[in-house]
């Protein structure tokens, strides 16, 4: 999928010219090469790198909250990542900062630090809430969060000017372009962070399965676990967010996909699926939206709904059992 | 010297903190587990069982009072720590979602294996040997949300032996159960508390299966003290019944079990032998008569025999073939006149 995604686009390449470009050892002309090196490679390897960080970051909020339906979007994390970039892009943007021109450094930081932040301030107050009512009213809270923190948002770009606003715009449309090599050099670290310290964690994630009783009874500090997974998960989830916009449906799909497949809950299992899973699908997904062989790009967002909507309600239709999940 | 003692509370005050300030469900709590011992923590419902349990485990602060884990304060111990020290059943069931039986009793290993949870051969071995003790070696490789109530239970069990704990705490475990798989969990439980020379303390409303299982009964009182002593102590010294009896509950202590009160007070004169007398004495009950030594005041007279029963009323005399139909004629006639 990875080399196939690589291969076709608006321009098409054969699997063959693609290793050697690859390799570094191709004769395709100077064009064909720019655009496998400087465009197409980068884009894929986003893709990738999103969807296996978006399908972790679903698996843990889902575990952490006990919720078969938990995802980066249901919970606010989504809407909290935007209004960080929102600040970023429309109330920091007359200083000079903006996505499509290439930040400095600094400016890219910055932007993983907002989108972060902002994930993880509005992940840590559903957990909050979360401790006071059941599991259903936590999505509910979460969906409130959300529309709270969309008005937020609203009011900032009624403020804002016209070209901030398109280029915030198209921010959430979701795309997986915008990332240039410069910015992988913050991007993938992050997210190779953010899966590194969600898999240190996989022990505590099991025993927290089982409910927060039985899991401090076998020796599992559940306070600190949830501390540390959801920043992991927020770090991840607000990453994407703040590069390729909100998208959705890849982090509750990968996951429930991941169960349905290997028929466990073991999060030593579950991890590594949910990365290989939503990784598959997110460059699917993004293979798709550019419409291999046609001119257009649709929104990125609309293909991952098309194709992790169905893909819950089979998984789940399948399971026939999601309440006994957690 | 006898076991050793695994968990001992002094002056014990046990309940909730909230930002109001404190309830207390019970003080002054004094007791102690020891090593090959299995107790049975019995009450009426709300006077704190579970609470006790929580508390015991480490999993709830006492408000007040002290509490040794083998010797060291309760609050001085690492969760890590505690967890190789004391293991839970509690009444909350285990939402294990897909997960194999298995891999459920492995999560018992917690405490023993490294950051990110390998097996050692000596975990299998341990966690093979709790599957094996409790019986459920036909169930490990089932999901556990196909399993039955009884079967879950052992599966909890199995997953708190993995813990390889000297103490042991069961809130309720026979609770959802039908008889014959309780009297086999409570024999299951008595051994292995012998065998291991665990200290296994289970809380139950199965007066009659404590009774006859445990070594010895802790008694929680509505007015929120303990009682402890030997099943047979309890039940001759009267504290039984004064915890349990009620309005319409007797407590019969010849018997070792509870009886309503009779509701009506006519009363019958039985003559007979054996176990069909018994279970027909049980019916007579049952159907609100007393039994009656004195022909004078009884409303009929019913002599037992091997099969058949013979009733005399107002000089009648009536032989039924079985106590099917004794009874039916007995509830078809109108006692009130």
């Amino acid at each position: 999928m990875f080399l196939l995604s690589i291969c076709l686009g608006s321009v098409n390449f054969s699997l063959s010219e693609v290793l050697q470009t690859l390799l570094g050892h191709g004769d395709a002309d100077a064009v064909h090469r720019q655009i496998i090196l400087d465009f197409r490679l980068p884009q894929v390897l986003t893709a990738l790198l999103s969807g296996a960080a978006l399908g972790t970051a679903g698996l843990l909020m889902q575990t952490v909250f006990r919720n078969p339906l938990a995802d980066p979007f249901v919970l606010g994390v989504n809407s909290g990542a935007s209004l960080g970039v929102a600040v970023v892009l429309l109330a920091l943007g007359p200083i000079g900062l903006s996505l499509t021109d290439g930040l400095a450094g600094s400016g890219q930081m910055l932007l993983i630090l907002a989108s972060s932040g902002g994930a993880a301030v509005t992940l840590f107050i559903v957990l909050l809430l979360s401790r006071r009512v059941d599991i259903m009213s936590v999505l509910i809270i979460g969906l409130m969060i959300s529309y709270t923190i969309g008005a937020l948002v609203s009011i900032l770009m009624f403020f804002s000017m016209a070209e901030r606003l398109q280029s915030f715009i198209n921010w959430s449309f979701g795309d997986y372009g915008n990332v240039s090599w410069s910015q992988m050099r913050y991007f993938a670290p992050a997210i190779l962070g953010g899966i590194a310290l969600s898999s240190l964690f996989m022990k505590p994630l099991d025993a927290l399965l089982l409910g927060d009783r039985y899991a401090e009874s076998v020796g599992t500090r559940t306070k600190q676990v949830r501390f540390f997974v959801l920043l992991g998960a927020s770090l991840l989830a607000g990453t994407v967010t703040g590069f390729c916009g909100p998208i959705g449906f890849l982090g509750i799909a990968a996951p429930h996909l991941s169960r349905y497949l290997f028929q466990t809950n073991n999060h030593k299992v579950l991890i590594p699926a949910s990365i290989l899973v939503g990784a598959f699908l997110s460059v699917s997904a993004d293979f798709v939206a550019r419409g291999p062989g046609l001119d257009v790009v649709l929104p990125l967002n609309a293909i991952t709904a098309l194709i992790g909507a169905p893909v819950i309600i089979v998984a789940l239709v399948k399971q026939g059992k999601m309440k006994r999940l957690f | 010297m006898g076991a050793q003692v695994k968990i001992k509370a002094k002056q014990l005050s046990i309940g909730y903190q909230h930002s109001a300030g404190e309830t207390i469900v019970a003080s002054g709590l004094d007791c102690s587990l020891r090593g090959g011992e299995f107790v049975c923590l019995l009450g009426p419902n709300g006077t704190g069982k579970s609470t006790l349990i929580r508390t015991l485990a480490g999993m709830q602060k006492p408000l007040a009072g002290e509490l040794r884990l083998s010797g060291k304060a309760m609050s001085d111990i690492a969760p890590r720590e505690r967890a190789r020290a004391v293991s839970v059943v509690l009444t909350e069931t285990m939402s294990s979602g897909m997960m194999d039986a298995y891999s459920l009793v492995s999560l018992g290993r917690h405490p023993y294996s490294g950051w990110f949870g390998g097996l050692t051969a000596q975990d299998c071995e341990r966690i093979e040997w709790s599957i094996d003790a409790v019986g459920a070696k036909p169930l490990a490789n089932r999901q556990v949300s196909e399993l039955s109530d009884g079967e879950r239970q052992k599966i909890s069990i199995a997953r708190a032996l993995a813990q390889e704990a000297k103490l042991m705490l069961l809130d309720e475990p026979t609770a959802f159960l039908d008889l014959p798989r309780r009297v086999e969990l409570m024999s299951i439980l008595r051994d292995l508390a012998h065998r291991e020379n665990l200290a296994l303390l289970l809380s139950t409303h199965d007066l009659d299966l404590a009774l006859r299982f445990a070594d010895r009964l802790w008694l929680m009182t509505p007015g929120g003290d303990l009682l402890q002593g030997a099943p047979e102590a309890l039940a001759l010294n009267g504290q039984f019944a004064e915890v349990f009896a009620s309005e319409n509950l007797d407590w019969d202590a010849s018997s070792g079990s509870f009886r309503t009160h009779p509701v009506a007070c006519l009363k019958v004169r039985l003559e007979g032998e054996g176990i069909e007398r018994a279970w027909t004495q049980r019916a007579l009950e049952r159907l609100g008569f007393g039994i009656s030594e004195d022909d004078g005041e009884a409303a009929f007279s019913l002599k037992v025999n091997k099969d058949a029963w013979e009733v005399e009323r107002f000089g009648l005399i009536q032989n039924f073939k079985d106590i099917e139909s004794l009874i039916e004629w007995i509830r078809s006639v109108d006692w009130r006149e």
